[in-house]
Order: structure tokens, then C-alpha cells, then sequence
């Protein structure tokens, strides 16, 4: 047996040998070791005697074990003595003696619990802090910047319109038009039931103009180019190049914060554009399959009775998610820490964190624009 | 001596751009070996390829008898338990302790109890020269040096027969930087490990090296121990060794 260990243990009148032969391999070792153990409790000798002449090498785990049984016999006032050893395997044991840690402790101490609570809400309210200071100077540089527009980073942002502007667009009319059909076929089989098809039309016209098409689009951009931009910087301090760029005199905020934003600020209204095109689009299926409604009574009906009101009311929201959206997104990778991670933590909370904020945000207009009479 | 590793005509492309043309090499049981060479010849490729993380495209290599061209999953996975990696970046997980970073191995493959990891993972953390209470800190709240001791110990939990180390003195202060070669020898001459590493460190490879490849256009320039590497008639082991004088 080429690769093996044996523990042979003899009590002698004197003594208690112990006895290692083989070549040690960790696996053997993790039985030797329990062996080793229960011998060395129910040991009635004052004396042992550790023999290495049958062992073909040493490695440091043996040592270590080695080492351990040795510092925990002492300890219970028994001899030890050790024979048959080699230089090699002097050496080895020596190092594992000399450089062992018995009854080290690498856990960090646990505390009470009022102190992590404590702790935990000190920490949240440090976050909103930041989140403040982050948004606040974010707000400053854009004003900056846009006071002063030649200092926009032009390429940085075009680049941003069309990565997360322009490549979500297939998924946003896709998605709006599949909630145009689903919506105009649950109500038209509860309007057909009175009769009442044509109002398919002020249904449709002002929940997808108003409410569906921009929080769609929103919840869209949030999870596609809002986590992307949590990740992408998350990524960028990990590797230190957020330091790099501050080291070589270019503002993080002048480079990657205000181009996102601006780019998504740009981009939702034309979004949301082509949400409400899509949706109503899917109606108008809807309405003329199930309905019998032709497109064009479907039209005249629609510029009778739906005000553009509601039509600019949505698109007027837009800027507003996507400020959100890209602050969350932004504020979140700022926020990873030196480890991977916190990239995940961080991008899942940031899609949340923003869909949430986009439903405040048009909870809140709601009763604005309600109130104002709109 | 037996030939832990032996490197036949490998040839490595990544698209267009040829990297490797025809190395040839062997490390014998036992030694500290070093790859050398420019930026960018294809060290860290070469030592990659060697430890499965790197097809190449032409040639073969036989690592501790196993013939990695056609090694078979189970082969490869006894394999990655006879060596230990150093990486250039060090890598360790990040969301682990350092503690968890060097006892995840045993904790994986071995039945040793809690207590017994524990004592190994101390024994290591010590040779290599980290604080006891450094274990329970994370990779993020280390310093660079330390990282590097930290990815050692980890590389060394298992007692592996082979070392790779990709630039293991690269960011270590020269104290450190000395330790480290000294730690690597005593290893060897404890363990009977053999060592594969790639260095730019003159004083590295003076003092720990017993034998060297010099990669240079894609070729192996020189091999063997430094006198006889100081033979060879080249641009870059003129250039590279006359900075030491
Ligand atoms: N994944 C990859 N795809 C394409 N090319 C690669 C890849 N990895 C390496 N290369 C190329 O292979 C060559 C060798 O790279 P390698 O990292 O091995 O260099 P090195 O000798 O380790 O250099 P250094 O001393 O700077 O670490 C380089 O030209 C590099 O561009
Ligand atoms: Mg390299």
C-alpha cells in the first residue's frame, strides 16, 4: 500500500508507543487523528513516546497533529518522548511546534443584539445621508454643467442614450403591446356583457397614456439599465478605477454620473412615446378581433373623448423616473464595497429601490395633478 | 530525478496572435523552477495552460504523470488536489475570512473535526508569517502583502506537491519579499514540494531558483540553471541580468 498511513499504538510497562508508518495522506490522517485522540484520553501511563522510524516523510498536517497531542499531553503533566526521527522530519516537527496556534480564536465576537440594532440603524441613517449628499451634488454638477453645456460630456452621454435608451426600446414596445392585448381583453368581456364595446376606447385611452405605458417603461429601464449602471460602477471600484480616474484630475461625477442621467432623462419620454404607441396599438387588435370595433371608429372615438391632457401628463413624468432610476442605480454602485459580493447586493437592491421609487414618485403625482384638476 | 512536469512543442494561440511556438521544458521532482521573460511572452498563459485553466492548441504536457491533452475529469480533479495555486491577483474569495479562505479546502475534502482545522489553519497562517487575529479579518480589510501571504496559505492548506506561483514577490516590501524566498525553500526542503513560478525578481531567481526557462519570441531562449541561462547569446538575458551589475 504505496500511499497509506498506520497508527500503531503499544503500551509498554513504562510506557504508551506510539508508532507512525506510511506516508501520510490526509485523508488517513482525519481517522489517525480520532484514534490518536481517543488513546491519548484514556491514557493510564505517565509517559509516552511518539516513534517516527517507520514513516517515509512527514507533512505538516501530521506535524501539526503531532504537535497538538504533544502540547495537550504536556499540559496533563505526561511525558513525551519522541524517537526515530530523521532530520526531515525534526525539522517539520520543530516548525509545526514553534509556529502553532493551540486554541487560537479567528471568530470575530459576537455582540447583543440591541447593539446590532443599534448599529444597523445608525448605518441606514448614515446611508440616506449619503444618499442626500450624493444627489445633491449630483444635482449641482448637472446644473453646472448644463449651465455651461460645452462642458458635457457629449460622447460619454450619446454613447448612454444608445445603450440604455435605444437597445431597451424593442423590449418596451414588445412588453407594452402585449399589455395593450391583455388589458383590452379582459375589459371587453366585461363591457361586451352590457353592450357597452365603444368604451374600450376612453378605457384604454387614458389608463395606457397616463398610468401604463411610463410605469412600464420605468420598471423596464429600472431593471435593465438601472442595474447595469449599479453593476458597471460597482465594478469600477472594485478595480480601483473610480480612485484612477479621481487620481488623474476627471470627476466620477462629470464622467459617469451626469451622462447616465442625462442620457436616461432624454430618453424615457421617447420610451414612454413608444409604450403608448404600442399599447394602443395592441387596443385597437383587441378591439376590432373581440370587439368587432373597426380601427377607424376606434380612432374617432379616441380623439373625441381622450384629452391630450393625459397623453403629455405621461410623458411628462418621464424625466422624473428616469432621474430616479439613475440616481438609484448610480447611488448603489457608489456603494459597493471592496468585495464581489456587494456588486450583487448592491444591483438587486438598486432595481428595487428604484421601482419603488418610481411608484411613490407616481402615487405622488397622481394626487398633484388630481388636485390641480388635471 | 523524475520529471514532475514536462512541456512537449506547445503551441497557444488566441486568434491571430501566436504565443507560444514549440516550448519545450521539464521541471524535476524537488526543484524551484522559474519561468522568465519579457511582459507579455506568455508566462502566465504557459503556467495557466499547465494548470488546466488554458487550452493550447498544438504540443503536450505531462504533469505529475497525467497527460493533460486527454486527462479525464476525474483525473484532473485528483490532480487539482495535488497542487497549490498562487495567483497573480491573489483571489481570494472576497466574501470569506482569510480564516475561511485557507480552511475551505479541508473543510471540502477532509473529515478533520472543527477544532483540528483550526489548528492547521493557525499552523499555516503562521509560517507564513500572518497574526493570528489577521484570520478573522476579510480580503477587503488587508493590505496587499498580506493578501499574498493569505492566498499562500491557502495554496498550502492541502500540502501539495507542487507549487505554481504567478510573480509571488511582486508587491511584497523587500523584507517580505526575502521571507517569502526563504519560507519557499524551507517548504521545499520540508516537504519535498516542487516549486513552478514565474518571477521578475532578480533576487528571486539568484537565490531561490535551481533551474529557468527564458521565454522570448515565443521560443524557449534558455533553460537550465543560472550559469548556465548566463551562457546563452540573447538580447533580452543581457538586458535583464546586466541591471543586477
Ligand atoms: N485571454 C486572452 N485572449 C487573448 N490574448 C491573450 C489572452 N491572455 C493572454 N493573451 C495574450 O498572450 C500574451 C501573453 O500574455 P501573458 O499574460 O501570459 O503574459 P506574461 O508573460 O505573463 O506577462 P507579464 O509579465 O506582464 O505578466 C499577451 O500578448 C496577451 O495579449
Ligand atoms: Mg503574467
Amino acid at each position: 500500500m504505496p500511499n497509506s498511513l498506520h497508527l500503531l499504538v503499544r503500551h509498554e510497562s513504562e510506557a504508551t508507543i506510539v508508532r507512525f508508518e506510511g506516508v501520510p495522506n490526509l485523508q488517513k490522517l482525519c481517522i489517525v487523528q480520532k484514534r490518536l485522540q481517543r488513546t491519548f484520553s484514556s491514557l493510564d501511563k505517565k509517559n509516552v513516546v511518539w516513534e517516527f522510524d517507520g514513516l517515509e516523510r512527514m507533512d505538516s498536517a501530521l506535524a501539526v497533529v503531532v504537535a497538538k497531542h504533544t502540547f495537550l499531553a504536556k499540559q496533563k503533566g505526561i511525558e513525551v518522548q519522541k524517537q526515530g526521527m530523521n532530520r526531515e522530519v525534526e525539522k517539520m516537527l520543530h516548525m509545526a511546534e514553534t509556529h502553532s496556534h493551540f486554541g487560537a480564536n479567528h471568530v470575530s465576537t459576537k455582540q447583543g443584539i440591541l447593539a446590532d440594532i443599534g448599529e444597523n440603524s445608525l448605518e441606514r441613517l448614515e446611508k440616506l445621508l449619503a444618499f442626500f449628499a450624493f444627489f445633491g451634488q449630483t444635482t449641482l454638477i448637472f446644473f453646472q454643467m448644463l449651465y455651461n453645456i460645452r462642458s458635457l460630456r457629449w460622447k460619454e452621454t450619446v454613447f448612454e442614450v444608445y445603450e440604455s435608451g435605444i437597445k431597451v426600446l424593442p423590449i418596451v414596445i414588445l412588453t407594452m403591446f402585449l399589455v395593450g392585448v391583455v388589458v383590452a381583453y379582459q375589459s371587453s368581456s366585461q363591457l361586451k356583457l352590457y353592450g357597452a364595446n365603444i368604451f374600450i376606447v376612453d378605457m384604454l385611452g387614458i389608463s395606457i397614456l397616463r398610468e401604463l405605458a411610463p410605469m412600464l417603461a420605468a420598471i423596464i429601464v429600472a431593471g435593465r439599465s438601472g442595474s447595469a449602471y449599479a453593476a458597471q460602477i460597482g465594478v469600477m471600484k472594485i478595480t480601483e478605477e473610480l480612485d484612477a480616474m479621481r487620481t488623474m484630475g476627471f470627476n466620477p461625477y462629470a464622467f459617469l454620473v451626469v451622462p447616465r442621467m442625462l442620457a436616461l432623462m432624454l430618453m424615457m419620454p421617447i420610451l414612454i412615446f413608444f409604450a403608448d404607441m404600442a399599447g394602443l396599438l395592441g387596443g385597437i387588435l383587441i378591439a376590432k378581433v373581440d370587439l368587432g370595433l373597426t380601427p377607424h371608429i376606434f380612432m374617432e372615438r379616441f380623439t373625441a373623448v381622450v384629452n391630450v391632457k393625459h397623453f403629455w401628463i405621461g410623458l411628462f413624468k418621464g424625466p422624473f423616473f428616469a432621474m430616479l432610476i439613475a440616481s438609484i442605480g448610480i447611488y448603489r454602485g457608489l456603494q459597493v464595497k471592496n468585495d464581489t459580493q456587494s456588486i450583487g447586493f448592491n444591483t438587486t437592491k438598486s432595481v428595487v429601490e428604484a421601482i419603488f421609487a418610481v411608484i411613490i414618485c407616481d402615487a405622488f403625482f397622481s394626487i398633484v395633478f388630481t388636485n390641480l384638476g388635471y | 530525478m523524475q520529471s514532475i512536469l514536462k512541456v512537449q512543442e506547445v503551441e497557444t494561440r488566441f486568434g491571430e496572435n501566436l504565443v507560444h511556438d514549440g516550448i519545450n521544458l521539464h521541471v524535476k521532482e524537488g526543484e524551484i523552477y522559474g519561468f522568465l521573460g519579457p511582459s507579455g511572452c506568455g508566462k502566465s498563459t504557459l503556467m495557466r495552460e499547465v494548470i488546466m485553466l488554458e487550452h493550447f492548441s498544438k504540443g503536450s504536457i505531462e504533469l505529475l504523470g497525467h497527460k493533460l491533452e486527454n486527462i479525464k475529469a476525474k483525473q484532473a480533479q485528483e490532480l487539482r488536489l495535488q497542487w497549490g495555486v498562487l495567483f497573480q491577483s491573489n483571489a481570494l474569495f472576497t466574501s470569506l475570512t482569510v480564516f475561511e479562505n485557507i480552511a475551505l479546502s479541508l473543510h471540502e475534502y477532509t473529515k478533520f473535526s472543527k477544532e483540528m482545522i483550526r489548528d492547521i489553519v493557525s499552523f499555516k497562517l503562521d509560517i507564513v508569517g500572518l497574526k493570528q487575529s489577521d484570520g478573522a479579518l476579510f480580503p477587503s480589510q488587508i493590505s496587499g502583502g498580506m493578501k499574498k501571504k493569505a492566498a499562500l496559505a491557502r495554496a498550502l492548506v492541502m500540502d501539495p506537491k507542487v507549487l505554481f506561483l504567478d510573480e509571488p514577490t511582486s508587491g511584497l516590501d523587500p523584507i517580505s519579499a526575502r521571507e517569502f524566498d526563504a519560507l519557499i525553500m524551507n517548504l521545499r526542503d520540508l516537504l519535498n514540494l516542487s516549486v513552478v513560478m514565474v518571477t521578475h525578481d532578480l533576487t528571486s531567481i539568484t537565490t531561490t531558483l535551481d533551474r529557468m526557462a527564458v521565454i522570448d519570441n515565443k521560443k524557449i531562449v534558455a533553460e537550465g540553471s543560472l550559469e548556465e541561462v548566463l551562457k546563452i547569446q540573447s538580447p533580452f538575458i543581457e538586458r535583464f541580468f546586466k541591471m543586477e551589475g
